[in-house]
């Protein structure tokens, strides 16, 4: 279901902290802080997690001059259990807060709330995003690290990574976000969670589809596409559905992923970078500073989540994937 | 002489590369894979094929973990000759005793000196 801004709120700044792993990403010159440690000097990954959040947070209001008394909305959410992490980050930050789960897609959703609060009056300025940490997701989802589970190539590998921006109302310097999809739940009966691209490529296709239908637009009348963390296999997979469909191949180039470039051709990174805090970071530097510079007029940013938790799949659950979209412009 | 090493490098790997296709292609988890192997020495020993392949292959053939499920048949018929139906139960840990308990006092001396890391350090 899209969603039309008529006040096209914008995107006023940008604050991303990622861990000691993450400077070998091709996005690291975007980010603001890169910490040496992963834990963030604290007892547990999940309490660095937590840390890493706050730092975002604060890098973002100091950024834009702002105080957290001067924010009325907090919305996010993180991959851990029961999102702790984000819950526990919004009581130091003090600010009205909603958490939001849609997986990997948080990044989107939380801007699309962010932006209908605008739109609605009911916020001067919000902070929207997502974050992930390796070490505590891994431990969520699949087994803790230090357990040395072996991981087939189709894995993916979980960005230690923390994204947020600041949405207010329409300013002319600033990109702003004209329109959203909201992503059906898809399911395609995928059921290794070992494979994440496969599974979210037919979500994020939909939503794509669905956007530039009920937008009247074509792929050429964007100037980048991009998804969230499908990887290089879930990448492929979306444009061979793109192509199937009657997109250009040609035209194709302007579809990237954040998760397929995050580590650039690094194999030990698997199949490439996923996570809440990846598409939050990338989306929230590079794509914002980009937009800011001019060199991107119109973007659709298509962040992908996979609903799964481990007690579904060790009980044979399939995976079902949505994919959030917003399409941001700038002057 | 030589040849058991060859013999020995041989079955071990041949094991080691059932594992591995159990986790790459069955899609098992770790967890998974180490009792199947556990249950198809255990199996094996019970038709009476895991000795002679000790026998053949020496440590390619006790040191994979299929092995243990060898040991556990092993002294589990071992001690049902002695003392019948209970012996199935007191047997079973009598041969393997040695084995748990040294992961269990190994563990534990590990668990006191190293801290769990993650990727980076």
């Amino acid at each position: 279901m899209v969603i039309v801004f008529q006040s096209k709120p914008s995107f006023l700044a940008g604050g991303v902290v990622a861990g000691p792993l993450e400077k070998r990403s091709v996005f690291s010159q975007y980010f603001d802080t890169i910490y040496d440690d992963e834990r963030w000097k604290m007892e547990t990954n999940e309490q660095g997690h937590r840390k890493m959040i706050q730092e975002a947070c604060e890098i973002l209001m100091k950024k834009s001059g702002v105080n957290n008394l001067e924010i009325d909305f907090f919305l996010g959410g993180d991959l851990v259990n029961q999102m702790t992490p984000t819950n526990f980050a919004a009581r130091e930050l003090a600010i009205s807060f909603i958490g939001l789960f849609s997986a990997c897609a948080t990044s989107v959703s939380s801007v699309i709330v962010a932006s209908l609060l605008t739109e609605l009056g009911a916020s001067n300025l919000s902070i929207a995003g997502a974050s992930s940490q390796h070490n505590a997701i891994e431990r969520q989802f699949r087994y803790p690290v230090n357990y040395g589970a072996q991981k087939p190539q189709t894995a993916q590998w979980t960005v230690t990574a923390a994204g947020f921006a600041l949405i207010g109302k329409h300013r002319e310097e600033c990109p702003c976000i004209e329109a959203a999809t909201i992503g059906k739940v898809i399911d395609y009966g995928m059921d290794d969670p070992f494979h994440m691209g496969a599974a979210m490529a037919p979500a994020a296709f939909q939503t794509i589809q669905s956007h530039l239908e009920q937008r009247n637009q074509q792929f050429y009348n964007y100037d980048l596409i991009l998804t969230g963390d499908l990887g290089q296999l879930g990448l492929k997979l979306l444009k061979g559905m793109l192509v199937e469909n009657g997109v250009k191949k040609e035209e194709l180039t302007l579809l990237r992923d954040a998760g397929a470039e995050f580590y650039g051709q690094d194999e030990a990174f698997q199949s490439g970078a996923s996570g809440a805090g990846c598409s939050a970071a990338v989306f929230f530097s590079y794509i914002i500073q980009q937009l800011r510079a001019g060199s991107y007029k119109r973007v659709l940013l298509v962040a992908t989540g996979a609903l799964l938790s481990p007690l579904s799949y060790q009980q044979g659950e399939t995976i079902p994937c949505t994919a959030h979209a917003i399409e941001i412009t700038m002057k | 002489m030589v040849m058991t090493f060859v013999f020995a490098f041989i079955v071990g790997g041949i094991i080691c590369v059932i594992g591995q296709l159990l986790m790459d292609v069955g899609n098992l988890t770790p967890a998974h894979t180490l009792s199947t192997l556990v249950v198809v020495g255990a199996i094996l020993d019970g038709m009476g094929l895991y000795e002679p392949l000790i026998h053949f292959a020496g440590a390619g053939a006790t040191v994979p973990i299929t092995s243990f499920g060898n040991s556990l048949t092993h002294g589990a018929l071992a001690e049902a000759e002695k003392h019948g139906l209970v012996g199935v139960l007191t047997g079973m840990f009598e041969v393997t005793s040695s084995g748990i308990s040294a992961a269990i006092v190994f563990g534990f001396i590990g668990a006191l000196i190293f801290k769990p890391k993650g990727n980076v350090d």
